[in-house]
């Protein structure tokens, strides 16, 4: 035994199987019912998109951290995770040179210059989807039909043709890549529920509020929670982790917020759709939110016998 | 069978089990568990591998040739050597007494010739003054004191059994059991609550004391309840051990056994009394502020034998288990028994050891060798192989929340962790740093790895070092 070099470290001693990188392995791989459905419905351009959308977000990153003389941590998956996010959250004709522009500039400004994973305080994708809606606006807005690449309003717009409620469900309605089949985001949301990666608090407050909002303003609400990037948002925009409230009350603060900002923005808005924003502002609020709703701590506040 | 039975009826109301699973663990809900099965708020449910040594009877160890009694087995002021090198003691003669009210005396657990009195390395890592003897072998004992019934004694002469056995909290932490029954005058217990909850992973030594201990047991945890003024007597038992609540209730007559949900902290003071009772103890308070007194299982079956019998604390049972342990089994030894003489009662090892740690895996003590001896405190011996024994690299936080989730004290680990790591011991303070139980759930489920409970420890450690510069 004298020889013998035993480890030395505070308890505890075991841990957990789940890191950081297999979550975002979990991401991916619930993302897959998802991009199987962008594929189905849009063809090549969803192929083409997630591909250079991932690509862009995984090289800048690098590039960023080489050259901030950082070591490279790519390998986390996270990068990838942003690029594959805002892929599918454009229009399926949106041109190559735009996803990697908008791939760039999410991973450039919403992550790296806060210091990288963990320290970003709004949503990646969502920054770079915010850039490109600001910049392309145009392109943007410019939605496909299913199948047919022939230029349509999505189901949103003012005076559109209203889509049928079996169609949104499966997907077979003109919107972004991967925002139009709600039985491929459930599918994926339900394997994410089951892995623990998805808080169930944030996405149930955003359907909670958003359909109590569209009663509200006299919508239909399952049209509404069916319809444009809502459920895509509440399931894999929403509850990212870095940019979400920490608190258990928290994080259903910050679900109702969502869902309420949406339909606000839905309703009165001058855009048709507004989950990007409302999900931009609450991650504004969530040091916020996370300060205001502190636990009561164990055995503050009771009484001595 | 009673056990199967229970097992039984779990199985057929799974659905019931999942909607209460959901509302305790999701939706923050303090439900008391299912089926009468309580539980408390947070926690984690780790590997157990009790599995290794749950079915292996306590085998009573030869004591070896020599034995080592560190003069620090408890929470309060080491005791002060009574014997000097060369003297002749007997088994169960005090060979430590208590310089004062909080501490425990300690006793020669073999009879023989005191070799030295010297510093020796303890469990703790550091260097503690022991008491070396080098056994007779001939098992001489000074004569004891029995009571033929034990139950008739008063609160008083029961407590001064226990002080003069040296008998301490077993479960880990070591707090002297006299101090502990003898609350401030103002103080009502309504609850002894005997702690067989045994949630470290891997330990089993309180469950084969249950299963094969339960008449003293029993006997144990009423001299506590009278010697604490309790007029109500709660055996808390995790659901992975029904065999152990069939083995007591044979014995228990009007004591209250109550199922506990198997998962990491059950045993924590703080969560069995939340999860019983559903009394919080107040911040920085201690139980009997909640009419609480707890006491683990080992200690009920010591304060037995010392009041029945006369007997003092010489001798506990210790689980020898791991990967790396060839047969892991449970051991029934001397007080000073060197861990390397365990590791051969139990095989050796099958490979070179990663980490030894003494106790559990989630609060035990890592080992530098295996040197140091077996004290009142030490409920197991784990031996984790190279690669279980890995400290894994840290990365950045991504404010998943696990950790939140899993404090049982209901605190923000995330935070706090920061705090401590960026020297703001005043927001660690306001963030009710001095509140963690150190129970490791947070450092257990980082994804990221991170040593959570590190960090706040130290923050603790600097603010209890600020309120005492401040007071003196």
């Amino acid at each position: 035994m004298e020889n013998v070099k035993l480890i030395i470290s505070p308890s505890p001693h075991v841990r957990d199987r789940d890191t950081t990188p297999r979550i975002m392995l979990d991401v991916l791989i619930s993302l897959v019912p998802v991009m199987v459905a962008a594929v189905y419905f849009f063809g090549f351009d969803a192929i083409r998109l997630v591909l250079f959308g991932g690509a862009a977000a995984v090289a800048t990153e690098a590039i960023f951290q080489r050259l901030r003389n950082k070591p490279i941590t790519v390998w986390d998956g996270s990068a990838l995770v942003t690029g594959v996010l805002l892929a599918l959250t454009v229009p399926p004709s949106l041109p190559t040179w735009m996803i990697i522009v908008g791939s760039a500039f999410g991973i450039a400004v919403g992550k790296q210059v806060f210091g990288g994973l963990g320290y970003n305080i709004f949503n990646p994708a969502l920054v770079g989807r915010a850039f490109l809606t600001a910049s392309f606006a145009g392109y943007m807005a410019k939605w496909t039909g299913p199948f047919d690449a022939v230029t349509r309003a999505t189901p949103l717009a003012v005076g559109a043709a209203r889509a049928s409620l079996p169609n949104l469900f499966f997907g077979s309605v003109a919107g972004s890549l991967g925002e139009t089949s709600a039985l491929a985001i459930l599918l994926g949301g339900i394997y994410l529920f089951y892995r623990g990666v998805l808080d169930h608090r944030i996405t149930l407050g955003v359907l909670a509020s958003a359909a109590v909002m569209s009663i509200l303003t006299g919508a239909n609400p399952v049209f509404e929670l069916l319809a444009g990037g809502l459920l895509f948002g509440a399931v894999f925009m929403a509850t990212d982790m870095v940019t979400s409230p920490y608190t258990p009350r928290g994080r259903w603060i910050f679900g109702l917020g969502v869902g309420f900002m949406v339909m606000l923005i839905r309703a009165w808005g001058s855009m048709p759709e507004g989950v990007t924003y409302a999900i931009l502002f609450m991650n504004a609020v969530t040091p916020l939110i996370n300060r205001w709703t502190r636990p009561r701590i164990y055995g503050q506040g009771v009484q001595r016998t | 069978m009673h056990a199967g039975k229970l097992i039984l009826r779990k199985d057929k109301l799974i659905f019931h089990r999942i909607g209460t699973w959901y509302a305790c663990e999701h939706l923050g809900c303090e439900v008391k568990g299912y089926m009468g099965v309580k539980t408390f708020f947070g926690g984690i449910h780790p590997k157990y591998a009790k599995e290794l040594t749950a079915a292996s009877p306590i085998e009573v160890l030869q004591a070896p040739e020599t034995v080592v009694v560190p003069m620090v087995q408890h929470i309060g002021a080491p005791a002060v050597p009574t014997v000097k090198k060369g003297d002749e003691v007997l088994a169960g003669q005090v060979i430590g007494e208590a310089p004062q009210p909080v501490s425990a005396p300690v006793h020669a657990p073999v009879s023989g010739k005191v070799a030295a009195v010297t510093d020796r390395p303890h469990v703790n890592g550091r260097s503690v003054l022991s008491v070396v003897i080098e056994n007779d072998g001939q098992n001489r004992w000074v004569s004891l004191d029995p009571h033929p019934d034990p139950v008739q004694l008063s609160r008083e002469e029961i407590i001064a059994r226990i002080r003069a056995a040296g008998i301490v909290g077993m479960g880990g932490a070591g707090f002297p059991t006299a101090v502990k029954l003898t609350p401030p005058k103002n103080a009502v217990i309504h609850v002894l609550l005997i702690n067989g909850s045994e949630c470290e992973p891997y330990l089993t030594a309180d469950h084969r004391l249950m299963l094969e201990y339960a008449e003293d047991l029993i006997l144990g945890a009423k001299l506590l309840a009278k010697a604490c003024g309790a007029k109500k007597i709660i055996i808390g038992v995790e659901d992975n051990k029904v065999d152990a609540v069939a083995e007591l209730k044979k014995h228990a007559g009007a004591i209250e056994i109550v199922l506990l949900d198997t998962k990491y902290p059950q045993g924590g003071e703080k969560q069995l009394i939340k999860a019983v009772t559903g009394r919080e103890v107040p911040s920085n308070g201690l139980p009997f502020q909640a009419g609480v007194v707890v006491q683990n299982v080992a200690t009920a079956v010591a304060v037995a034998q010392a009041v029945r019998d006369g007997r003092p604390l010489v001798e506990r049972v210790v689980t020898v288990t791991g990967s790396a342990v060839r047969q892991p089994r449970n051991f029934l030894v001397p007080i000073g028994t060197p861990l390397q003489y365990l590791v051969e009662a139990a095989g050796g090892f099958t490979e070179e050891p990663g980490k030894v740690i003494v106790g559990g895996p989630m609060m035990g003590l890592p080992q530098y060798g295996l040197e140091a001896a077996v004290t009142k405190t030490v409920n197991g011996l784990l031996a984790l192989s190279r690669a279980e024994a890995v400290v894994p690299e840290p990365m950045p936080c991504i404010k998943c929340a696990r950790c939140v989730d899993v404090c049982p004290a209901y605190l923000l680990p995330l935070r706090l962790e920061a705090f401590g790591m960026h020297e703001m011991w005043d927001d660690a303070k306001d963030y009710g740093a001095l509140d963690c139980i150190e129970c490791g759930c947070c450092t257990y489920i980082c994804p990221s790895k991170r040593p959570l409970l590190q960090y706040i420890r130290v923050a603790k450690n600097q603010i209890i070092a600020a309120s005492r510069k401040q007071s003196s």
